[in-house]
């Protein structure tokens, strides 16, 4: 147990930067794909085909790509291009990107959710679409989205690991610097795990949370 | 909309192809041809010419891991794969390098036919729990010996002795060794001991330190100016010098001793005893000098053996 202990104390300052760079990547990514899917998943539902058009061509193509090969494009294969953008950013970007495909189809099952007649009131009534998305859907659609949204969060706290191996120090590049200072595996995997608890428990309650509040008898 | 994402798709295919090929394209320099500078084959893997004959009275007496070599057979061997005139493995998946040679001369020794080795290509991360778990014999990759280590696994060695230097672009004359590094991007693998050395010892800015799994990404990224030098030992960055010589140059002003050992399993002295006799005799009977020449040697630096830590 004290040794166990040890490679936390040792280390701690590794551990400290690794998360502080796992929750940054979160927050910016959670963000940034929580408003790009938003806005892909109401061009999905929108009355223009155009723009339904390119929202299912996103949604497919990045949806359908593994998460790795967007990150590599994006440090290995833009640069050819003569774009410089920095590691974090790019880790930001790959993520958002990602994430946003998920959140978009969260979006557009939770919008299926509300009963068509609502719409169709809200446009008699003389509302924009714009209206009637922020206005009448989209909150009674929000009930629905919160579990497999917060799972794709989740997912996507995980995915923040990848990252790792296109050079930005967070949780999933510990493993590596800890086998070159010899410290015993087993206990630094485990650590990581810990940490990664810590961080999904607050998604867990605010899902909890969420779920309450806007619980309704149907 | 759909033919222009999917010409985007057959783009990003070919271009993270062709980035991921960046690490391995090189000039094949004829062999013979007396080029001092140009050693690396590129591709295509050529070995030292040095025939490793096995020992047919080989016995290590009270050596567990001796016994589970011989009931086998075989000998299951941990090396690296992607290190240019080391330990690299060709497009025709040959192998070739100074630490194969050195592993396949162990093996001999042990009276294996360096014919019946099984490679394992095992990361740097994953060295200790490859050889604790009895998933590999031994393993020779650059692997630096220290007391850390020594908890965990055994050396024998070292056999070589490198140290961490700089491999930069040669149009660059701003980097002349560790202390013209800040403000500069500086590239290594993840986690590796060079790259925490730069961390701790602050060479550079922490936001300049980039880390990507293999040193074949860092020399891409450095090929695309993404980064302005990458840092390891100078034997794994003479490899990639040579096979980009007009665009690539080596400092050459090693700043630590990295000695590489033979990665045994702990606790086995008798094995340990046995692989140092046996390097001890390839420096003494030229076997060394032959492998190095034949290899390492071909970027135009020489080296002696060092000398051995037994313990």
């Amino acid at each position: 147990m004290g040794e166990f202990l040890r490679v936390l104390t040792d280390n701690a300052s590794l551990f400290r930067d690794g998360f502080i760079n796992t929750v940054k990547l979160f927050l910016i990514a959670g963000v940034g794909s929580l408003v790009l899917g938003t806005l892909l998943g109401a061009m999905r539902v929108s009355p223009i085909p155009a723009l339904r058009a390119f929202g299912a061509t996103y949604v497919n193509l990045i949806r359908n790509t593994p998460l790795t090969l967007v990150f590599a494009f994006l440090v290995f294969a833009v640069p050819k291009l003569d774009v410089n953008i920095d590691y974090f950013p790019s880790a930001c970007i790959a993520l958002t990107v990602y994430t946003s495909a998920f959140i978009c189809e969260v979006v557009r099952s939770g919008v299926n959710t509300v009963a068509t007649g609502q719409a169709e009131a809200a446009r008699a009534l003389g509302m924009t679409f714009a209206q009637v998305l922020t206005l009448i859907v989209l909150p009674q659609a929000l009930r629905a989205m919160v579990p497999p949204l917060m799972s794709v969060l989740i997912a996507m706290l995980k995915n923040t690991t990848i990252a790792a191996g296109f050079s930005v120090l967070e949780a999933g590049a510990i493993p590596a610097y800890m086998a070159e200072r010899g410290e015993p595996q087993f206990a630094v995997l485990t650590w990581i795990v810990i940490g990664f608890l810590i961080l999904i428990l607050p998604l867990v309650v605010l899902q909890r949370f969420l779920e309450r509040k806007w619980a309704v008898a149907r | 909309m759909r033919m222009k994402r999917v010409a985007a798709v057959a783009m990003m295919a070919s271009l993270a192809l062709s980035a991921a090929a960046c690490g391995k394209e090189g000039n094949p320099t004829p062999s013979g041809g007396g080029n001092a500078s140009g050693g690396a084959q590129g591709d295509s893997c050529s070995t030292s010419g040095v025939t490793f004959t096995p020992k047919t009275d080989a016995n290590v007496a009270g050596s567990q891991a001796f016994q589970k070599i011989k009931s086998a057979g075989k000998v299951v061997v941990g090396v690296k794969f992607d290190q240019p005139n080391l330990g690299y493995k060709d497009a025709q998946g040959k192998r070739c390098g100074f630490d194969i040679e050195i592993a396949q001369y162990v093996a001999s020794t042990l009276g294996v036919d360096p014919a019946k080795i099984e490679y394992k290509e095992i990361q740097s991360a994953n060295r200790e729990t490859a050889i604790k778990g009895g998933e590999i014999d031994y393993y020779v990759g650059t692997y630096s010996i220290t007391d850390k280590r020594k908890n965990d696994v055994s050396f024998a060695g070292p056999y070589f002795v490198a140290g961490q230097d700089l491999l930069v672009r040669k149009d660059d004359s701003s980097i002349t060794g560790k202390d013209t590094l800040k403000g500069k991007k500086v590239c290594s693998a993840t986690g590796s001991t060079p790259i925490q050395k730069v961390r701790d010892e602050g060479m550079t800015e922490p936001e300049n330190i980039v880390e990507f799994k293999t040193y074949s990404e860092c020399v891409s990224q450095l090929l695309d100016k993404k980064v302005d030098a990458v840092t390891t030992d100078d034997a794994i960055l003479k490899g990639y010098a040579a096979q980009n010589p007009d665009e690539l140059k080596v400092v050459g002003q090693p700043f630590s001793t990295e000695k590489y050992g033979i990665g045994l399993p702990k606790d086995d002295k008798a094995m340990r005893d046995y692989v140092n006799d046996q390097i001890e005799a390839a420096f003494t009977d030229g076997t060394w000098k032959k492998i190095y020449d034949g290899t390492l040697g071909k970027s135009g630096s020489p080296a002696t053996p060092p000398q051995l830590e037994r313990y």
